[in-house]
């Protein structure tokens, strides 16, 4: 090869983990102990070693890793694509088959780690010598390249013809067998740098990512002053045990696990599966009767009940009964402050200030008067989280008040009882007649009254 | 698992997707600049916009379902609202929102219509108003660039995510603009951070082919999904709703499920013809999306799992096999720290005491 490495342009990111992870694992797969059974491979008359068969290959991925069939071809066929792993008859794809296709490992020179940019001169040499050698043994894209590259450097064109024949009379010199490998290996060197159209090239990582650090970052004093204090806040900060935050996260999926599509099924059905909309219509925010999973999700969390829109009105109901309605109705005006325009910002604040904060306010909520004071400080310079304080209090004061209250009360119980479990759909027996699926409109159509609604959270309950 | 709709449409790698609200629909954007709606249900394109530049790598649903918002190689977040007009050219309502120095590599809408939240490839993030597209506040504190972020799901509502090339996952907190709490134990690039639905921890996926489980309260990496047969990064991850199953699509064309309080890999799906390169769950947790670079999305549902015997899910009258699960950890405090590791007792359906043994020093 005529290539030598090219000087790479600036600092190079620390190669692809990937890369070496493969490499790693073609090196013990070499190994003359644990690696994959070898073999010498008679090609007509020539006698190759050191070949292996997709079918060695898959069974030590298989023994080594612990893993199926399936996924072992999978790792396997993924190696042959990135160039570690050369069919010696005929490599013009590039996949591993089970048959009797001997294999050969890939010699480090051509590894798509060395990160070699692959010139054009190397390729036009390399597609040369293939024309050289057998007259229209190029495929298409090939000869396009060919004639692209032809065009593009006639000026040295002598020389790659040149080249193409000094390296082919040296591997003349060459036995059959060493001349054979070596033409496979060049192959596939080019057929994972240079892929025929219709196969995805394994060298596309996407748009250049930087992680250089020490141009972004100025290693100024503020900069240290700044490390020093959040290193500081970090040791001071109150841990739990793991063994805690563990035995959290059992109760919790224990307890989601029966409102889990996944773990428990939807009834009547999962709409994917039998192209059945009819869950998302009994669970759609504004369903009269709640499912029984849906109300019992309401005794989760308060935060839950309150993402629920029917939850919510259920809850904003009981308090009317207990006339502290205007708890809610405050957090609701905060939530739309915290999360609506910019704009809104002063008008917002003015009409909640009058509505629920001014002495002898329509609907006046109950705040400490630590709190009071503080927002009514802060009133006087308003902006969004101006009323995070008192949306706060106002917020605990609920959670721990008026919500165990309801969840003891007989208006959350009737709910508990009237609520609809819906029934299985029993797979159909014909699965070829296919249900028309239903196409719902799209909530952009909604009128804007209605989707000005502040929705809670982020979905995930 | 199979897949039960392919979305075709995307000429080219799809690098992005979001759920809407209505469990249905998704907006998905690809290389060559185009974004797209799709009822996935049916399958039908709703809306199709094309960007003015390549490489969308993020796009966003609004809670309300009337607006997304996209971006990638120019720089900006642009957000358009969902329109029906057929006279109307959905470009022609186009709101620049966010600016950024650099890519931008990820984009969300907070609670509302009103905020978006942004991660450039710059190493800051940005909150902006989208009304008049003026920054409300911009977290500074990655030593390079962002790769993803995911919001609280909080009481409050206000911490967010972040994870970067600088092997860092970030947690902000939205108000002051300051970094609260920062975790270091990945090798690589982390690629996508997801809350896990409590809120109380976040799985993060990267380039050094594992997704680990950090958790808040106690401050450190509490799990790592691993497997030596795995050596390709993973691009994205999600929670199952309860957050037992952690979904995570890596590089290598396949999605692999992992037993998030086991540690153990529960399944590995195949079908992609070349990297995927996002993955969300849907909002009721009835099925996930997987966008690829083979210009594919699949939507696959997760009930067909039932039907394969997944140890340790079942009732606690069969016995499956309960393997102690080893979650080791390294605690992020600057003294030198040696923790042993934490063993759980088999789960079951009634939830008994389990078993802990925790030799762990604060």
């Amino acid at each position: 090869m005529a290539a030598g490495p090219a000087s790479h342009g600036g600092h190079p990111r620390a190669q692809k983990p990937h890369l070496s992870k493969m490499e790693r694992m073609v090196v013990s797969m070499q190994d003359p102990d644990q690696g994959v059974k070898m073999r010498s491979q008679r090609l007509l008359i020539t006698v190759i070693p050191h070949a292996v068969t997709g079918n060695d290959v898959m069974e030590w991925l298989i023994h080594k890793y612990c893993i199926t069939e399936e996924e072992a071809l999978h790792l396997g066929t993924l190696l042959v694509r990135h160039g570690y792993l050369y069919p010696l008859r005929d490599p013009c794809h590039l996949e591993l088959r089970l048959d009797e296709t001997p294999y050969r490992f890939q010699t480090p020179y051509f590894w798509m780690s060395t990160l070699w940019p692959a010139a054009e001169l190397d390729y036009a040499i390399y597609l040369a010598k293939k024309n050289i050698r057998k007259r229209g043994g190029l495929f298409d894209h090939e000869k396009e390249h060919y004639d692209q590259l032809h065009r593009k450097i006639s000026h040295t064109w002598d020389l790659v013809v040149m080249q193409a024949r000094e390296q082919l009379w040296a591997a003349k010199q060459r036995r059959k067998g060493d001349r054979l490998v070596i033409a496979c290996q060049e192959q596939t060197y080019w057929l994972v740098n240079r892929p025929p159209p219709g196969v995805p090239s394994v060298l596309e990582q996407g748009p250049e990512r930087n992680s250089c650090t020490a141009g972004r970052v100025q290693m100024t004093v503020d900069f240290y002053r700044r490390e020093v204090e959040c290193l500081r806040k970090a040791l001071g900060r109150a841990r739990v045990k793991s063994s805690v935050c563990l035995e959290a996260y059992l109760k919790f999926s224990s307890q989601r696990g029966p409102h889990d599509p996944i773990m428990s099924g939807c009834l009547p059905s999962n709409p994917w599966v039998t192209d059945n909309d009819t869950y998302w219509a009994m669970n759609a925010p504004s369903a009269a009767v709640p499912t029984r999973l849906r109300v019992e999700q309401w005794a989760f969390s308060f935060r839950e009940l309150l993402e629920d829109p029917v939850g919510r009105a259920h809850f904003m109901d009981f308090l009317r009964k207990e006339f502290s309605a205007e708890n809610l109705s405050f957090w609701e005006a905060c939530e739309e402050l915290r999360h609506g325009g910019q704009a809104q910002v002063p008008a917002l604040v003015d009409a909640v200030y009058q509505q629920f904060l001014a002495p002898g306010a329509a609907r006046w909520v109950n705040i400490d008067s630590r709190t009071m004071e503080r927002t009514l400080v802060g009133l006087g310079r308003p902006h969004r989280h101006v009323l995070d304080d008192a949306q706060l209090h106002i917020y605990m004061l609920m959670k721990k008040d008026s919500y165990p209250r309801f969840l003891k009360s007989d208006l959350y119980k009737d709910l508990l009882a009237e609520a609809v479990v819906p029934p299985e759909t029993k797979r159909r027996v014909f699965p070829f007649m296919r249900k028309p699926r239903h196409s719902s409109p799209s909530p952009a159509l909604l009128p804007a009254s209605a989707s000005r609604e502040p929705s809670g959270g982020d979905g995930e309950a | 698992m199979k897949t039960r709709r392919t979305l075709k449409g995307h000429g080219n790698k799809v690098l992005c997707m979001d759920w809407c609200k209505d469990k249905r629909r998704i907006v998905s954007s690809s290389q060559d600049g185009k974004v797209i709606v799709w009822d996935s249900f049916t399958t039908n394109k709703e809306h199709a916009v094309t960007m003015p530049c390549t490489w969308v790598m993020a796009c966003a649903y609004a809670p309300s379902g009337c607006a997304i918002a996209c971006g990638g190689l120019d720089n900006k977040c642009s957000v358009y609202p969902l329109t029906f007009d057929k006279n109307e050219n959905m470009a022609a309502k186009k709101k620049s929102v966010a600016m950024h120095t650099n890519y931008l590599s990820a984009c969300s809408f907070t609670n509302s219509d009103m905020q978006i939240l942004t991660a450039s490839g710059d190493g800051t993030c940005a909150l902006w108003d989208v009304e008049s597209g003026q920054l409300l506040q911009s977290f500074h504190g990655h030593g390079a660039d962002v790769l993803c972020l995911d919001l609280a799901p909080s009481e409050t509502g206000n911490t967010f995510v972040s994870g970067g090339c600088d092997k860092k996952a970030m947690v902000w907190d939205m108000r002051s603009g300051q970094c609260v709490q920062a975790f270091e134990t990945h090798e690589s690039d982390i690629n996508s951070v997801r809350y896990y639905p409590s809120g109380d921890a976040f799985a993060s996926g990267s380039d050094d082919a594992t997704c680990r489980l950090y958790d808040l309260r106690a401050d450190r990496e509490v799990a790592i999904y691993s497997k030596e047969s795995i050596i390709f990064g993973a691009s994205s991850v999600d929670f199952s709703l309860s957050g037992r199953l952690l979904f995570a699509g890596y590089n290598d064309y396949t999605i692999n499920v992992w037993d998030v309080l086991k540690g153990s890999r529960v399944s590995i799906l195949f079908g992609h013809e070349n990297r995927v390169s996002t993955l969300r769950v849907s909002p009721d947790g009835t099925a996930f999306c997987s966008g690829s670079w083979d210009h594919t999305l699949r939507a696959q549902p997760q009930a067909l799992l039932l039907e394969v015997a997944l140890p340790g899910l079942e009732p606690s009258d069969r016995p499956g096999p309960s393997a102690p699960v080893n979650l080791r950890g390294r605690a992020r405090t600057t003294c030198k720290t040696t923790c042993s590791g934490i063993k759980m007792g088999p789960v079951s359906q009634k939830l008994p005491k389990p078993a802990f043994q925790s030799t762990l020093f604060k």
